[in-house]
């Protein structure tokens, strides 16, 4: 549930550390009840972002405006935001409760009220009856569930996450990853969550900020992104992208026709049409394992464009299999042949082919993303 | 079980030379002290006859007790003096001090260790004798017309001279302390509305008290027993209880009597480590 109020606003926001440009330029604008992740490499500033608008860093020039107001020389304990750090920051000298219940102590609610709080925080967060265990008798998932409670129970606008997913083992991080979402739909809260896991910020996220070297390189909801990465870097970054050299034949009104290795001639739409990296060698196609697909054996000819290729490799996962091909009419790369990854699932009825297959490849231009 | 036993084996052999080395230089002498503080005092030797006497003695003498209420204050007030200063400092470099000086500021904290004991404390005599450092500097520059005497051959100071010389021991478990903080709690305390002084109050020094514990005891018992500064410091005229236990032992030559005073005195310091350690007992149980 997103409305279209602003929460949080940067406005060209630098910061610096020494000589080192940590944020360069961010400009940001996060609605109210939105998830929302900042999502990159480490290094990338996401962090320090978070910390920014958290309090905990002071920023160099531009301004942050919380819930529409200045957040300049507002302390973090003023601020209308609380944080799951990373570490959890479970205090070990108090109990489960009394952690929950830290931020309570200005509340002039009466004790029995506090009390009954922190219990629904727990409860919210599924640990109640858990208040009087100490903080060191806890696993890394229920440390967790604490930091969430005890920044929950003070009912903040914003609710920064610091990669709280990434001390936790795969199945606890899915399963938590599920809880954070109906927790945050059920509170209404703005999310921020920082993260370097890419399928995590595409399952939980309303919007994403995808960001490298201290700027935003795109910013857009998970599907956008992930069909249409606005550069090359980002989609080296989210998922998996093949890539194939390519030569542009025209340009016409918006309308690009390319010659592609492997594929022949393809007309793409402006939509299409996105931004090489400015190191990269010559232009490129780039399309997802799972938009082409593998033409059974002996199948007949149905879809508009098929190319022939060889397998080269399958590596079997039990509900998919991936396929890395060398297409006909496609070179070499470092003196090795180039090959796209393709991924087809074992539904019922497929068959899983063999490697060295002399095999088709079923694909439709709408799948292809040109960055030049 | 075979097995077991070679594994107790191996670990009672690992062990065997240092609980040799603690027997002989801890518990022999210890021991030797209790042994003698039953036996009566003859003349010129000592009578191997059993008896509680030397500490019916101890503990009825009126200035047993008023040498021993004066080492615990004495003992009670460099403990709060140090420990109080310590602090400071030791929050200052685990804090303040970039991570790279750190080092360089805890050997410079070490180094009164390089002169013995005894120097600094007759180095604290001339500091605060009559015409000490203080006293004629002050007198030089005017500040006063005689000296001052609040200083001088007194409680006040051995307690100055000895808070010096224990300071880096209660720096040290202090910082180490401190240095075990996860910073991010600090933040975690300032995210959850708390101002840096309450964090302060409700984060910091609740995990920086074991190592206020470990300093209070570390200076605590040393200081109890201590017998150079009075002896140097206070001119001999205010003994405490070493002083006393030494009079007994050499000059006078009663051991019986000075190891039952000996033994007296470490059964009370063990108590009030006991009763101190009780107290605070919520503080020794946090795991960082």
């Amino acid at each position: 549930m997103t409305d279209a109020k602003p929460m949080i606003e940067c406005r060209d926001v630098h910061k610096y550390y020494g000589d080192y440009h940590a944020l360069r330029g961010i400009d940001l604008t996060i609605n109210g009840g939105e998830f929302f992740s900042l999502l990159g490499p480490s290094g990338c500033g996401k962090t320090t972002l978070l910390r920014t608008i958290a309090g905990f860093e002071d920023i160099s020039s531009g301004v942050v405006l919380i819930d529409r107001r200045s957040m300049e020389d507002v302390p973090a304990n003023k601020r209308p935001t609380n944080m799951v750090f990373q570490s959890y920051a479970i205090f070990p000298h108090l109990t489960v409760a009394e952690n929950v219940a830290f931020g309570l102590r200005r509340d002039p609610r009466s004790k029995a009220d506090k009390a009954a709080a922190v219990e629904e925080a727990l409860g919210m967060v599924g640990l109640k009856g858990y208040g009087a265990r100490s903080a060191h008798a806890l696993s890394g998932g229920q440390r967790q569930r604490v930091a969430l409670a005890r920044a929950l129970i003070l009912k903040p606008k914003v609710l920064l996450l610091d990669e709280p997913l990434s001390a936790l083992d795969r199945k606890m991080r899915e399963q938590m990853q599920v809880e954070l979402i109906k927790l945050q739909r059920q509170v209404g809260i703005t999310f921020v969550l920082v993260t370097h896991d890419q399928e995590e910020a595409l399952v939980m996220s309303d919007r994403i900020a995808v960001m490298f070297e201290g700027e935003i390189a795109q910013l857009d909801g998970p599907e956008a992104l992930y069909a249409r990465p606005a550069t090359r870097r980002v989609a080296d970054f989210i998922g998996v992208m093949n890539f194939l050299p390519a030569r542009i034949v025209s340009d016409m009104s918006g309308v690009v026709t390319v010659d592609v290795d492997g594929l022949g001639q393809v007309e793409l739409p402006a939509s299409q049409i996105s931004r090489a990296n400015p190191d990269d060698d010559g232009i490129v196609i780039g399309f997802r394992p799972e938009t082409m697909t593998l033409v059974a054996v002996g199948a007949a000819h149905t879809q508009p464009r098929e190319t022939n290729a060889t397998i080269d490799e399958v590596v079997y996962y039990g509900d998919m299999t991936y396929y890395d091909l060398r297409l006909d009419g496609v070179g070499q790369v470092n003196g090795k042949p180039r090959t796209v990854r393709i991924s087809m699932r074992n539904v019922f009825g497929r068959d899983v082919q063999e490697v060295g297959t002399r095999t088709r490849l079923a694909w439709s231009p709408g799948s292809l993303v040109l960055f030049r | 079980m075979a097995k077991f036993d070679a594994e107790a084996k191996a670990g009672l052999s690992l062990i065997a030379p240092p609980f040799l080395y603690a027997l002989g230089i801890l518990a022999i002498p210890l021991l030797t002290i209790l042994a003698y503080s039953f036996l009566t005092d003859g003349y010129l030797e000592i009578i191997r006859d059993f008896t509680w006497a030397n500490y019916a003695e101890v503990l009825t003498d009126p200035i047993v007790l008023v040498v021993m209420m004066r080492s615990l204050i004495v003992a009670a007030a460099v403990t709060a003096l140090t420990v109080g200063l310590a602090f400071p400092v030791a929050y200052y470099v685990s804090f303040v001090v970039r991570p790279e000086r750190k080092a360089m500021w805890l050997f410079l904290i070490t180094i009164p260790f390089w002169t013995s004991y005894l120097i600094r404390v007759f180095l604290w005599k001339v500091i605060l004798g009559y015409n000490g450092v203080v006293n004629s500097s002050l007198t030089g520059l005017g500040i006063i017309d005689e000296p001052l005497t609040f200083i001088l051959y007194n409680v006040n100071s051995i307690v100055i001279t000895l808070a010096h010389a224990y300071a880096p021991f209660a720096i040290l478990p202090i910082f180490v302390a401190l240095e075990k903080i996860d910073r991010s709690l600090l933040e975690a305390g300032r995210d959850l509305g708390e101002s840096r002084a309450m964090t302060f109050w409700r984060v910091t020094l609740p995990l920086a008290m074991p190592g206020v514990l470990a300093a209070v005891l570390i200076v605590f018992i040393p200081t109890i027993g201590d017998y150079v500064t009075p002896e140097v410091i206070g001119g001999g005229k205010i003994p405490m209880i070493a002083n006393m236990i030494q009079v007994q032992m050499l000059a006078l030559d009663n051991r019986p009597l000075g190891s039952a005073l000996a033994v007296m005195a470490m059964v009370v310091v063990a108590v009030i480590s006991a009763v101190f350690l009780f107290l605070n007992r919520r503080f020794l149980k946090v795991r960082q």
